[in-house]
């Protein structure tokens, strides 16, 4: 679980993060949504400690990072898996070597044991053919689920995900979100997915944190989210007339 | 005020190049490539600049002579004297600057852009180290880039002088033996490694810091080639009247 209170960010005199409290829970997927500027980047790379904030805090596990040495830091960073929205592969490695990365770097396994790890890996994620594969010479969708993969090849306590439908088509976005949503049930993980994809929000949003302009204005579920009053999330989830009829829908089936 | 931060960020930076070391196991292929891309890929255009360089100083040392109280040795003792003291370590690190330099600089920015360092900090790995201290290491073998340019550059000489047709073999040779003074060779190696430390990082720094998109990782190839180019000269200088002065 992680706990986060009043966290507060700025860079120079924009105030970015105004004192966001939340939880992301274990075993949930947790979306951060919000318009583009609302902090949402900004939040997830505090959560990741790849920002430094000003105040409040930010604990795994009950463990707060802040006051972590530097040792605990790894230490806690080797559990952490992330997703970003490129894909951030390393284009110098192959697909096979960009999943054994983590185990290479982390644990004292051996050759035969990391590859047989990261064949079950990128079994899981469908792509069971593409070990010898540059990044460069595979699809998006592809090089979202290799980085899923070499996420989760550690088996990590916390998978972090920004964005990973951008630039994808609808089909594929439901198979990389359904993908995320199984990882996180199967492994008992605590997922945070930073998104305005809508589907998703729909699909898997097990708790759903609404960010404006810096603060919480919302948080809740997929459920709860169809029966909000909250103007500013329904201005927003609900802004398109698909999903106003969606909603409509919803509504009169649940009555 | 940027400049004082950027001077003191540069030194934070390469105090972390010696912290928190990378597994020797994952260090390894990475300077072994390293020395791939930055020696070994080098040594042609070191090569061909060299030997055509040290042609060029024979001839114009011959063409400038027209005293006939000045012996004939001096074109092979003037084309020695330059490659060895200012053409090989110093103008030979200026090209590196150019091909090296902007080779490290846009390789570690386009990783700082397309998120792979966010990616190696959130595993918790000192990304500085991870990048800059393989290409340190592959940089000291500099010298032996250095060693090849100033034997080429004395060859080119060589052959420029006698296939030219403007002196003899016997008297090149003379040249390149007479008052040859062994410390001139230290002192072109302290530079060549100093240097060598330039080259790693200074263009590491201005990719690692770097901040935008594609069209900034070739801004940044640009100011690091200018700011290595400006420290070797300012270095050269310090360097030859500490050492020679």
């Amino acid at each position: 679980m992680i706990e986060v209170k009043d966290l507060h960010k700025s860079f120079g005199d924009a105030h970015i993060l105004k004192g966001i409290s939340t939880s992301f829970e274990k075993g949930k997927t947790n979306l951060i949504i919000g318009q583009s500027g609302s902090g949402k980047t900004v939040f997830l790379k505090c959560l990741l400690g790849l920002f430094e904030y000003e105040e409040g805090s930010i604990s795994y596990d009950g463990k707060v990072f802040s006051k972590l040495s530097t040792d605990e830091k790894t230490e806690l960073r080797s559990k952490i898996g992330m997703v970003f929205q490129g894909s951030a592969l390393f284009d110098s490695m192959t697909i096979a070597e960009n999943v054994m990365f983590p185990l290479r770097m982390f644990t004292k396994q051996s050759k035969s044991e990391m590859e047989d790890r990261v064949d079950f890996v990128l079994k899981r994620v469908n792509l069971d053919d593409a070990h010898h594969k540059m990044p460069s010479e595979a699809s998006g969708g592809m090089q979202k689920r290799v980085a899923i993969a070499r996420a989760i090849v550690n088996k990590p306590k916390y998978l972090f995900c920004d964005e990973p439908n951008s630039g994808l088509d609808p089909k594929t976005a439901i198979v990389i979100d359904n993908l995320i949503q199984e990882i996180t049930d199967e492994y008992q993980i605590t997922t945070v997915i930073n998104s305005h994809d809508m589907n998703s929000v729909m699909e898997i949003g097990e708790k759903i944190v609404f960010l404006k302009d810096g603060l919480k204005a919302w948080e809740g579920s997929k459920e709860t989210i169809f029966r909000t009053d909250n103007e500013v999330v329904t201005d927003f989830v609900y802004s398109s007339e698909l999903f106003k009829k969606v909603r409509k829908m919803y509504i009169e089936e649940n009555q | 005020m940027s400049y004082l931060h950027n001077i003191g960020a540069y030194f934070l930076m390469i105090k972390n190049v010696f912290r928190k070391p990378t597994k020797w196991s994952v260090m390894k292929p990475l300077i072994l490539k390293d020395i791939d891309d930055l020696i070994i890929g080098s040594l042609g255009i070191v090569a061909f600049i060299a030997f055509f360089v040290g042609g060029v100083v024979a001839i114009q040392t011959s063409l400038n002579i027209s005293n006939p109280l000045i012996p004939k040795y001096l074109v092979g003792f003037a084309t020695r004297q330059s490659i060895i003291l200012e053409f090989a370590p110093t103008f030979i690190s200026i090209i590196m600057a150019g091909k090296v330099g902007s080779f490290i600089t846009s390789s570690i920015g386009t990783m700082r852009v397309t998120e792979q360092i966010d990616a190696l900090e959130v595993m918790g790995i000192n990304a500085i180290n991870y990048l800059v201290f393989p290409k340190f290491v592959a940089l000291t073998l500099y010298p032996f880039v250095i060693s090849i340019a100033m034997f080429l550059g004395i060859l080119g000489g060589l052959a420029a002088c006698v296939y030219g047709g403007y002196g003899t073999l016997e008297n090149y040779i003379e040249g390149v033996q007479n008052d040859f003074i062994p410390f001139h060779m230290v002192y072109a190696f302290i530079k060549t490694m100093v240097f060598a430390f330039i080259l790693a990082t200074i263009p590491s720094f201005y990719g690692y810091f770097m901040k935008g998109g594609a069209l900034e990782v070739g801004k940044a190839s640009t100011t690091s080639f200018v700011w290595t180019s400006v420290v070797i000269i300012l270095l050269n200088f310090l360097l030859t009247s500490l050492l020679l002065g």
